[in-house]
């Protein structure tokens, strides 16, 4: 029986390889902001623990606003060499794990690691390289909109995210609100173009 | 006679009877014992110029609490006056304590001259709640010769030190009929002067009438202070009577000769003990949930810290919190070798309530054992959960706890906070902020004028190693704190920039230059 995919933002549906992030699976992140919180956003939301291994800088304010659930999330930001044994312990009980790796990932490492996933059902966000990922996400073109020259604040993002992965050698991509004005990752809403009225006489 | 006492284990779902126990015009009955004095005259304890507490021969004359000194001389000329001396009345009870804690132990004294029992031990055992009410008022009366004392018991605390107030020696108000005697009874009496103050102009003389009020209404009027007011009118109290004090003899401790230099040497070396430790509370039907784990070295140095669990303490997480104390004690607090280890259980819980579930762990069990693993290889502070908190900068809101631990008093978060960044927020927040440079076109750093604003437009940022165009900017938002204590002072300047990369930067200026506060990515 396949497992249950996890839940992802309505927006990405179309560009990630599956609807969902496959339990088991390992995903690739350049960096360890708004896309990553806004990947943990959704299986919170839905009441499966998340844990964030070696990022000092997680914004917990930020992950609230995004859609996470504090009570529900774990912070190891310095796990130092131990890393390795830290995410595989967490995997006994966190359903979606981000790590930054020090440094390079050794494959032996990597395929033991896999099949302790595997086994539990776990997700990996990996921020940085990843022997044998799903997909690998990372962001392009930001437009931020709100500030002037001395006046306004940031108010949103329109940013494009780039998905490559095995099944979809080309790449797709969509262009999202990241963050939007509340926080969260959203779509960006197409206006129609207005209509011409004829004009009487 | 020897006293069979029930043990009293857990968290019981019904209300606990509480009994207490009121002796009037404390102070005076003090003096008398510490003096060796009689009370049959008129005597009066004032301090602040008012009248404290006075004797019954004082009473008789028309003296009463809260009179000013000329009042009660003019009422009572031959009245003599003593001076309040709180270390007094607070030593001569303490053998009234001691003599109500043979009967029935965990006395919890409210203030000198009011002490709280909870019921159902000597009641229980005596038959009756009027049987240990009399036992208890004789036991005083015969050990020390005190008369004055008043008892109460009802269902919650403060009807039961209302109750002493009722004017017999004692008052049983019975069970679900708190809210019926409370009725009758003044505003006053809940101690609340802008209350008792306000209400009887609107209206509500009683305690009856006040509880009538729709608790919303109350809520919004009064605040949490007149909610719990509220509730404490209509019969209803959270607080319990103490919670259970644990026998000391379930405290436990180790000695090594020679003393013990290495940490590991202390851990493993204590482990026996820490398994007995373990095994006497579960054979007494407890675990502890809050352990107090002491160290002593060679050279008198004593290092003790308050462990607590979400869950119960097992032998290797009590180990493994030897082993965190000792290394994080290492170098500060304790020089020297170690002498000796010694736990003592703080709060313990009923068994029952930390048995594991039929089939295995329940989830959040399986949670805290992967996450106390995780502790163990790394140390406690390294495995943490986020708090929002209060207050302007980004890193102060965000409070880490180590998992476990439980949350501190710390800002609330409810309050305006002016200065606050508006949404959205960036994700990427720094610990401790990092240096920057903000520069003009002609290269000179930008900076803000005497009246706070920007002298110059900033054209280039400096910033983790790299220099960046700054492509759009807004600010300066001004985020000053305690204006009032010259210690704790801070000013700063918010700025926002977007960078030639797209990249949105939040810094702040201060005193000592540019900073990054956090990172928009």
């Amino acid at each position: 029986m396949r497992p249950q995919l996890f839940e992802i933002p309505a927006a990405l549906t179309e560009v990630l390889p599956e609807p969902g992030l496959r339990p088991g699976s390992a995903y690739c992140l350049d960096s360890p902001g708004s896309l990553l919180q806004a990947l943990l956003a959704e299986p919170s939301a839905a009441g499966r623990w998340c844990g964030v291994v070696g990022v000092p800088t997680f914004a917990a304010e930020a992950a609230a606003d995004a859609g996470i659930r504090l009570e529900r999330l774990v912070l190891v930001p310095d796990p130092a060499e131990q890393w390795l044994s830290v995410v595989g312990a967490l995997a006994e009980v966190i359903d979606v794990l981000a790590v930054r790796p020090p440094g390079r990932v050794r494959e032996a490492d990597a395929a033991r690691l896999g099949a302790r996933l595997r086994d539990r059902g776990v997700v990996l966000l990996v921020i940085g390289e990843w022997p044998r990922t799903e997909a690998r996400l990372s962001l392009a073109e930001p437009h931020w909109q709100g500030l002037g020259q001395g006046h306004g604040h940031l108010r949103s993002r329109r940013i494009r995210v780039e998905v490559t992965s095995r099944r979809v050698p080309g790449g797709r991509s969509v262009t999202v609100e990241l963050p939007s004005a509340s926080g969260v990752l959203a779509e960006v809403l197409v206006e129609p173009a207005p209509t011409r009225l004829p004009v009487a006489g | 006679m020897t006293v069979r006492l029930l043990p009293e284990v857990g968290r019981s779902q019904r209300r606990e009877r509480c009994l207490a126990v009121w002796f009037p015009d404390w102070p005076i009955t003090a003096w008398a014992l510490a003096e060796g004095e009689s009370v049959e005259h008129p005597v009066a304890t004032i301090a602040a110029n008012q009248v404290v507490a006075c004797s019954a021969a004082a009473r008789a004359e028309g003296v009463r609490w809260g009179q000013r000194r000329r009042e009660a001389q003019s009422r009572c000329p031959q009245l003599q006056i003593l001076a309040a001396d709180e270390t007094r009345d607070a030593r001569e009870f303490e053998a009234v304590v001691r003599c109500l804690e043979r009967l029935s132990p965990g006395v919890q004294v409210i203030t000198v001259g009011l002490c709280l029992l909870r019921a159902e031990g000597l009641a229980g055992y005596l038959g009756d709640e009027a049987q240990a009410a009399e036992t208890l008022l004789e036991a005083v009366i015969g050990d020390l010769g005190i008369e004055t004392g008043r008892i109460g018991v009802a269902d919650t605390v403060f009807a039961a030190v209302q109750a002493t107030r009722s004017g017999e020696p004692v008052c049983i108000v019975p069970a679900e009929a708190t809210a019926a005697f409370l009725a009758p009874l003044p505003i006053a009496r809940l101690g609340d002067a802008k209350l008792s103050e306000l209400l009887p102009r609107l209206g509500v003389r009683t305690l009856g009438e006040f509880a009538a009020l729709d608790a919303a209404l109350v809520r919004d009027r009064f605040g949490s202070a007149g909610q719990r007011l509220h509730g404490l009118a209509a019969g209803v109290d959270p607080r319990p009577v103490n919670g259970r004090t644990p026998p000391p003899e379930l405290s436990l401790g180790v000695d090594f000769e020679p003393p013990l230099t290495l940490i590991e040497q202390v851990a493993f070396a204590s482990r026996a003990m820490v398994e007995r430790f373990v095994k006497q509370l579960s054979e007494a039907g407890l675990v502890a949930t809050e352990v107090r784990v002491e160290l002593a070295t060679e050279n008198d140095e004593f290092c003790a810290k308050t462990w607590a669990s979400p869950t119960s303490f097992e032998a290797a997480g009590l180990s493994d919190r030897i082993r965190w104390q000792a290394q994080a004690a290492a170098g500060t607090q304790i020089t020297a070798a170690i002498t000796a280890v010694h736990l003592e259980p703080v709060a313990v819980d009923a068994a029952a309530h930390h048995a594991p579930g039929l089939f295995g762990l329940g989830p959040d069990e399986r949670v805290h054992h992967a996450m106390s693993r995780v502790q163990s290889m790394l140390g406690p502070d390294q495995v943490l959960r986020p708090r929002i908190a209060g207050g302007r900068w980004l890193a102060e809101r965000q409070e880490l706890l180590p998992w476990g631990d439980r949350p501190r008093d710390s800002a609330p978060v409810d309050r305006p906070w002016p200065g606050q960044l508006p949404a959205p927020l960036p994700a990427t927040v720094f610990p401790e902020p990092l240096r920057a440079r903000l520069l003009a076109a002609d290269g000179t750093p930008v900076s803000l004028d005497d009246r706070g604003q920007l002298a110059g437009i900033p054209v280039r940022l400096w910033a983790e190693g790299t220099t960046r165009v700054v492509i759009e900017w807004a600010g300066p938002w001004p985020v000053d704190e305690r204006f009032w204590d010259a210690e704790r002072y801070r000013s700063a300047s918010r700025f926002q920039i977007v960078d030639g990369d797209g990249m949105g930067w939040l810094l702040y200026t201060d005193s000592t230059g540019w900073w990054v506060e956090a990172r928009y990515d």
